[in-house]
């Protein structure tokens, strides 16, 4: 039962509280030996749950979570073995780096040698060697997050699971460690669960994103897959930014399809769920696909230009009243795009996704 | 000015306060302290008297002249209060002093004739003994060291050296010691029991913990005195709790709960348990969760979690309460007075005796001061001792 590819596995898993309130429902989920998956949703859509079974500290109503072939129903989390890092770092105020570095070596009895070497390993690893002797109170948040982050892997646990570890910490900071924290998972090979409700964080860190809506799995793949190719319309507005428009399917082609939007626009996509001609649908977009030009496409008028430095949001307003924003970057912008002018928008076939016609706006 | 008139106007604002507390609390207990060290008594029964007994160097008998003095002073302050208060005061010192003193008053000859220490003699032999007229001096004032050094059994000999009471006079320090054990055995079950119901009441959600939170107040709101007479009502030798244990069976002779030092433990432990949880749930509510589970993720068993990360953090928490538990204990008069007997009486009530019953309000002011004493040394104590091993937050 060493199959590398079931390293972790979700066996309809599912989660409810008393009240009914179904935390988790029928999650499956195979995560392989030393890739990086991080759950990503709302909050309370499941994946701190998920997480929290995972380690133990939850037990599940119903189905099976097995690692590296052990089925973990009556393990404590004590003996699972599963180094952690919590939101608010857990560390322990009375003790120094050192010692909570430390402490999941000296429960296992570790000879004091040993123990020696490896917090300074650590310590090295996470570039905190001249912090040792200090208390986390005396550190900034972004050495505690690294005290929490040595702790975590000291004890060389196969798998570790993080919950939004970098929550509280400011952008800059944020950037530089999910940047870090991806370094210290190549260098180490390590299979790391990570919980987060941003989406930024999920593309550049994972190698895959499993995202969660009210309980269940919406959608599992690589960043790129949940970026390019998102399989509902809740996953196109979740991760990245989308333009969504609802419409009824005219014509199948293979996997490209024509939809008549509500607006009376007749525009191409690529069909992403299974239906037929006449069937309702929501086409999604991203604003970087949308090439804006004064021949080609559908008429609107340019309602407003926003500038964000690297880029420049352009919001525009359609006749039959629809509203749509298209990103152009900085150095990319035509002289004629000002407010109030009138120019065609228009997208490949192949950068639109005709997806299930859940309501844009009312995550059901 | 325009920083001045803030600080004007604060200091406004707390004035009501502050007069409030500086003649309601502070000067009363100020006035009660000092009646340690006065003496006044004597002084305002017989002046002159006191003035020749000071300078009287304490060998054999004062000089003839003093005596008359005081036969004369004596004459002078015949029924009225003056003379009863100062016969209290010696009293205390030598017991049947105020008798003698009283009848000796009584029964002076109108007129002066012949030797004044010979018409003393005659009516009161005792009058002739060196022993009377140095414990004269000694509460002849202003300042005295005699309400103290009784205080911890001590007193001052015919020399004026300090030497401790005989052994049958000798209550205090026994009682001292009684106080500081009682105290310790209250905090350390209040303690045993407050811990893991604060620990409970912090890991329960807000919904279930706010009604058992309730549960612990409404006893801290209700009145001591309510409360102990409560368990007077339960503990007595037919009431419930010996009714109960009878009739499941457990004893057969109902067990002796009142009126000894179990009533007295059972009642206090029960009445200060809320001043231990209180301190310990709010620090436990700010420990959370978190460090308890991290410690498990990374190996520790609950038990060794609980001794290396939980215990530890919670240590301010139990520092307060024992300390809030420890001293309001130390002071405790009413459940002592109503549950206990004899022997379990704590140092209050010999405070509250002596300034109600017998008006020795300088030997109160003097057991008052030193159980001050004691409790500021045990507070400062703990605060070096917690700065010295806390955590470096």
């Amino acid at each position: 039962m060493t199959d590398a590819a079931r390293f972790v596995v979700f066996d309809k898993v599912r989660k409810t509280y008393p009240g009914g309130v179904h935390a988790v429902r029928d999650l499956d989920l195979e995560i392989a030996r030393g890739e990086f998956v991080t759950f990503l949703g709302p909050s309370g859509s499941g994946k701190t749950t998920s997480l929290m079974m995972l380690a133990g500290f939850e037990t599940p109503s119903a189905g099976d979570i097995t690692l590296n072939g052990k089925a973990l129903a009556n393990v404590p989390p004590y003996r699972r073995n599963i180094g952690m890092v919590f939101q608010n770092y857990a560390l322990f105020p009375h003790m120094t780096v050192a010692e909570n570095i430390a402490f999941p070596l000296t429960v296992r009895r570790t000879p004091r040698a040993e123990i020696e070497a490896a917090v300074l390993g650590v310590l090295d690893l996470v570039q905190l060697s001249g912090m040792r002797d200090r208390r986390p109170a005396q550190l900034s948040g972004g050495q505690q997050q690294r005290v929490a982050l040595a702790r975590a892997l000291v004890f060389n646990p196969p798998l570790v699971l993080m919950d939004e570890p970098l929550g509280a910490l400011d952008r800059q900071l944020r950037e530089h460690m999910q940047i870090e924290i991806k370094h210290i998972h190549a260098r180490l090979g390590v299979t790391l669960v990570y919980v987060t409700h941003d989406q930024g964080e999920a593309l550049t860190m994972s190698d895959r994103v499993a995202i969660f809506r009210d309980g269940r799995l919406e959608q599992v793949g690589s960043p790129l897959d949940v970026y390019e190719r998102p399989g509902t319309s809740f996953v196109a507005r979740f991760v990245g930014e989308s333009n969504q428009f609802a419409g009824t399917i005219r014509e199948v082609r293979g996997e490209a399809c024509v939809v008549e939007l509500d607006g009376g626009w007749t525009v191409p996509a690529m069909l992403a769920h299974a239906a037929g001609v006449g069937a309702r649908t929501i086409v999604s977009v991203r604003p970087e696909r949308i090439r804006l030009s004064a021949s080609e496409g559908a008429p609107a008028r340019v309602a407003e230009l926003i500038y964000h430095g690297d880029h420049i949001r352009v919001r525009l307003g359609a006749e039959s009243g629809q509203e749509l924003f298209v990103k152009i970057l900085s150095g990319a912008a035509p002289e004629w795009l000002r407010p109030e002018a009138i120019l065609r928008a228009a997208w490949r076939g192949e950068d639109a996704r005709a997806l299930d016609p859940s309501p844009a706006d009312a995550p059901r | 000015m325009r920083r001045t008139l803030p600080q004007l106007s604060n200091w406004l604002l707390v004035l009501p306060l502050f007069l409030f507390s500086a003649g309601i609390f502070v000067a009363p207990i100020a006035l009660m302290l000092l009646r340690s060290v006065q003496d006044p008594e004597l002084a305002a029964a017989f002046p002159r008297t006191a003035a020749e007994l000071a300078r009287w160097d304490g060998q054999d008998l004062p000089r003839p002249e003093a005596m008359s003095t005081f036969i004369t002073e004596l004459r002078g302050v015949r029924g009225t209060d003056r003379i009863s208060f100062a016969a209290n005061r010696l009293n205390a010192d030598i017991s049947g002093f105020r008798s003698m003193l009283l009848r000796t008053a009584r029964m002076l000859p109108q007129a002066d004739g012949g030797d004044a220490a010979e018409t003393l003699r005659r009516i009161d032999a005792r009058w002739g003994e060196r022993s009377t007229w140095t414990a004269m001096r000694r509460a002849s004032g202003p300042v005295t060291d005699y309400f103290l050094l009784a205080a911890l059994d001590l007193q001052r000999d015919d020399d004026g050296a300090v030497a401790a009471v005989p052994a049958e006079r000798a209550v205090f320090v026994g009682v001292f010691l009684r106080t500081l054990w009682v105290s310790i055995l209250v905090t350390g079950f209040c303690l045993l029991l407050g811990y893991p119901l604060a620990y409970l009441l912090a890991s329960l959600p807000a919904r279930y913990a706010n009604p058992l939170l309730v549960l612990v107040l409404i006893p801290f709101w209700t009145s001591v005195l309510v409360r102990t007479t409560a368990w007077i009502v339960l503990l007595q030798r037919d009431g419930l709790v010996n009714g109960l244990l009878r009739r499941i069976g457990l004893i057969e002779q109902p067990l002796t709960l009142i009126y000894n030092r179990t009533g007295v433990l059972i009642a206090m432990v029960h009445v200060l348990l809320p001043l231990m949880i209180l301190p310990l749930y709010s620090v436990m509510k700010g420990i959370g969760r978190a460090p308890m589970l991290a410690a498990m993720s990374l190996g520790a068993r609950p038990f060794e979690a609980f001794l290396r990360v939980y215990l530890p953090q919670s240590r301010a928490g139990i520092g307060a309460g024992c300390l809030l538990v420890f001293i309001s204990a130390l002071g405790y008069y009413v459940t002592p007075e109503l549950i206990g007997g004899g022997g379990d009486q704590m140092i209050s009530y010999f405070i509250a005796f002596y300034t109600n019953r017998t008006t020795n309000w300088g030997l109160a002011g003097a057991l008052s001061l030193i159980l001050l004493l004691a409790t500021g040394l045990l507070y400062i104590a703990y605060a070096r001792l917690s700065r010295a091993t806390g955590p470096a937050r």
